[in-house]
């Protein structure tokens, strides 16, 4: 890791750093080496080499996991694109109850991209992994031509070991259970959206982008009977409660009052008629907790750094029943209908759906 | 958020819908039909869907949905007209979020934009003009729509591109203005309305003083309404009462922004750059006398009508489409036979599933109007 | 057409060409205000002014009084309505 630095040719990546050659090499080295580590200066091999005793000591399964990063732009308010290649994959882990080890990563980079971005990149990335508790052992990289691909892809591969007894399953949301979060939400979708510029809103927000691991250890120590949990990222909290109530077969019903979203981005979701249940989140989970573990749950999330705002959003039920006496006819009520149906008890007591979203969400004047 | 929260709160929410309760039940016509409210504008459409009022109102009451939403009635000819310009290799074509999704004939602006168009959203007409300076190589043109009240903001635009000498910027006008539409509606036979809650940001540019024909022609209360729960929720107990006591006049629930005379300013503007079209074809409802708007010859050089040549064709709905019912309020979205079924925000046939603030997509979203449990088809209940 | 939303004019960016800057709790946005200037309300006088803005456009001042007036009325509906559930809560000779 303290190899004397290699001198790149030129400041911006060219079509031979990615020829399997010297070039390569060196951009290899010099980006990613030098920010990732290798352990004492040994030479890459092709192929990471983990100690199979070591994992199963820490659980009985593996947990495996890949995900691809594509993010415009590539540096935004909160975080970069590493940040986030990092932070994905092991929230993908650790909603699995595992224990998050060992990422690998690689790289698409367009031609003409300039070299220090990937050293600051690469920079997150080794950051991140540090704060998470990961190394990052093998990795690739690529080059291509311009256009090819919008300036850098990421695509992280995780591994992690499932402690024993962990039943974590999205088909586990029983009637009675209690929807929690850990916070503001919404916060990454708006800092996107507001980074792009083209809406030309002088905003303050910043991506929510953090490791959730130590918190998921926080949580299930509390509340070991947890259901499911599940990070919210594209598509946000509605998303995610609309696939766990159609896998469980429930319905769901969330509660607006006691949505957390910041003040800057409710304005920023008023100016452009925008719903904060759809925008991104790169740091809030969805957990599904037993009602007997609830309040357990909540506070011993509220306790953790990232937690602050943790709240009991809403409730998993059983599907409506079309006899119920609650004049199951009325076709006015979104709550008529199917298992797997999210609505929402309106700060005014009345309800809607929280349906899956067709698309992205669009800003509208209307 | 001030001026937003004191209108979303609770307890004043319950007091009013208790009052709306009261009023009905002495309302005597109530026990044969329930009263019918439409509510002309698709902002209002959307806060009664989004926050569940009409399930918190009795069932005496109904609120129709009515025709006021820009983008749900622009003809299928229009977006291929606005296509047509964005195939300019030189033109930048920008467009509010809300029509991206508005299918032409063969492709909507989205989906063109995934076809290489260089077609971009943008929040405010400045922020287009903003582009064309920043872009003096490139053709920037504006996708303008909405009524009255987005009217001012592209008037103002081109007259700053005007002062400013900005030879690079256009905007493709499709304006249209809403008391012809109400007009129509209420020379249809097939509506048996009671009431109207007013559009609130439309009367904010051109008053109030406008829709006294609906109190005086029509007999039929009118009271031009804010968009927060509270404000349509106090716009309805206005149009009760006026029912119960017998009266038909203009009332404006929402004096903290309409002023009587609406806004000179915003008239101003309007009448320096714009004029009356002969007619204008509104989807679903056909051709409308003097309802569109174009820009004036003074300012031809931002028409981008002017500068482009439009094909100009007029494209029949889908056959199945009953988008023009519904707009009149003389269908619910979930009688449409497409409802659901054919037409769905993933595969909208018309309009008033794509724009958030139609009905129909309201409805779908919101509303859960669609399968019941147990059945496996449409089943309209009542 | 109809999504507007209230915010204060913070500062003026440009007097000549009538451009502000709102805030919209914590969010700031270039708004024209050409719509709520006049002779009686110059370009620099208006900041501190509440708006509602469409579309970066600074539609209408809002009237603080006339958005008093509305909740106060909705304040006395609610009080109204309280003691005429009092009395019908309280038996005997009270109705």
């Amino acid at each position: 890791m303290s190899a004397a630095p290699r001198t790149l040719h030129g400041s911006r990546v060219s079509l031979a750093h990615g020829s399997g050659g010297k070039a390569m090499k060196d951009l290899i080295d010099d980006v990613f080496v030098r920010a990732f580590g290798a352990p004492d200066n040994a030479p890459l091999e092709d192929q990471a080499r983990l100690d199979i005793a070591a994992l199963a000591a820490q659980g009985d399964r593996i947990a495996f996991t890949t995900d691809s990063y594509v993010v415009d732009p590539l540096i935004f308010p909160g975080g970069d694109i590493g940040t986030l290649a990092v932070y994905g994959t092991v929230n993908d882990l650790a909603v699995g109850g595992a224990v998050p080890r060992y990422l690998s990563c690689a790289v698409i980079i367009e031609e003409g991209i300039e070299i220090d971005l990937l050293r600051r990149i690469a920079g997150s990335m080794a950051t991140a992994a540090r704060r998470a508790g990961v190394e990052i052992v093998t990795g690739d990289t690529k080059v291509v031509p311009r256009n090819a691909c919008d300036q850098l892809f990421v695509t992280t591969t995780g591994i992690g070991a499932i402690r024993r007894g962990r039943d974590l399953g999205v088909t586990r949301a029983r009637p009675g259970d209690v929807v929690v979060v850990n916070g503001w939400l919404g916060d990454h979708g708006a800092a996107i959206l507001g980074a792009r510029g083209d809406l030309r809103l002088d905003s303050p927000i910043e991506s929510d982008c953090a490791p959730l691991h130590e918190l998921i250890e926080v949580l299930l120590a509390a509340a070991p009977g947890t259901r499911c949990l599940r990070d919210a990222t594209r598509g946000g909290v509605a998303t995610v409660v609309n696939e766990i109530a159609a896998a469980s077969g429930v319905a769901i019903e969330l509660d607006e009052e006691r949505t957390p979203v910041r003040p800057e981005v409710r304005g920023f979701c008023e100016i452009l008629g925008l719903d904060p249940l759809y925008l991104a989140n790169e740091g809030k989970l969805v957990a599904i907790v037993p009602a007997a573990e609830a309040v357990a749950a909540v506070a011993a999330m509220a306790a953790h750094p990232l937690g602050t705002h943790t709240v009991a959003l809403g409730v998993v039920m059983d599907p409506w029943d079309p006899r119920d006496p609650r004049d199951p006819r009325d076709p006015r009520d979104p709550r008529r209908g199917r298992a797997g149906r999210v609505t929402m008890k309106t700060r005014l007591g009345g309800h809607r759906l929280v349906d899956m979203l067709v698309g992205e969400q669009m800003p509208r004047i209307c | 958020m001030k001026y937003i929260d004191e209108f979303r709160d609770r307890d004043r929410a319950t007091s009013l819908i208790i009052e709306i309760a009261r009023v009905l039940g002495r309302i005597p016509l109530t026990r044969d039909r329930p009263l019918k409210i439409m509510e002309v504008c698709g902002g209002h459409t959307h806060s009664i869907f989004r926050y569940g009022i009409e399930g918190l109102l009795p069932p005496s009451l109904e609120l129709v949905h009515g025709p006021g939403c820009p983008v749900c009635v622009l003809p299928i000819g229009r977006v291929d007209d606005g296509l047509s310009i964005a195939a300019h290799p030189e033109v930048i074509f920008t467009t509010f979020g809300d029509a991206m999704r508005v299918p032409g004939s063969h492709r909507s602006l989205l989906q063109a934009k995934a076809e290489g168009l260089d077609i971009r959203m943008v929040y405010s007409p400045m922020d287009a003009l903003a582009l064309a300076r920043r872009h003096p190589d490139r053709e920037v043109v504006f996708f303008g729509l909405g009524f009255e009240t987005t009217m001012p903001s592209t008037a103002l635009t081109i007259l700053a591109a005007a002062a400013d000498r900005v030879c690079n910027f256009s905007v493709f006008c499709n304006h249209i203005t809403i008391v012809p539409t109400l007009q129509a509606l209420l020379d249809s036979p097939a509506l048996e309305l009671d009431g109207f809650l007013g559009p609130g940001h439309v009367s904010a540019v051109i008053g109030t003083s406008p829709f006294r024909f609906v109190a005086e022609r029509y007999h039929r209360p009118f009271v031009v309404a804010g968009f927060e729960p509270l404000d349509v929720l106090q716009a309805i107990w206005m149009v009760l009462l006026q029912i119960e006591q017998g009266r038909a006049d203009v009332e404006n629930q929402y004096a903290r922004v309409v002023a009587t005379a609406g806004s000179r300013q915003a008239l101003d503007a309007i009448a320096q750059v714009y004029e009356l079209r002969e007619h204008f074809e509104w989807r679903g409802l056909g051709s409308i006398d003097r309802s569109g708007i174009r820009i004036r010859r003074a300012f031809a050089a931002f028409d981008a009508e002017t500068k482009f040549v439009v094909p100009n064709a007029r494209v029949a709905d889908p056959p199945a489409c009953q988008c023009g019912d519904v707009l009149k309020g003389v269908l619910r979205p979930q009688e449409c036979k497409m409802f659901a079924t054919a037409c769905t925000p993933e595969t909208p046939l018309g309009a008033l599933m794509v724009s958030s603030e139609g009905a129909c997509a309201a409805s779908y979203h919101y509303a859960g109007a669609r399968l019941t449990e147990g059945s496996g088809h449409l089943r309209v209940v009542r | 057409m109809c999504l507007a939303i209230p915010g204060q004019i913070v500062a003026i960016d440009d007097a000549a060409r009538k451009l502000a800057v709102v805030a919209i709790s914590g969010i700031l946005r270039q708004v024209n205000i050409a719509c709520i200037v006049d002779a009686a309300h110059p370009v620099e006088r208006c900041v501190g002014d509440w708006v509602l803005v469409h579309v970066g456009f600074a539609m209408t001042r809002i009237d603080e009084a006339a958005a008093a007036a509305t909740l106060e009325i909705l304040r006395e509906l609610g009080e109204a309505q309280a003691q005429l559930d009092d009395i019908r809560a309280t038996p005997g000779e009270n109705r």
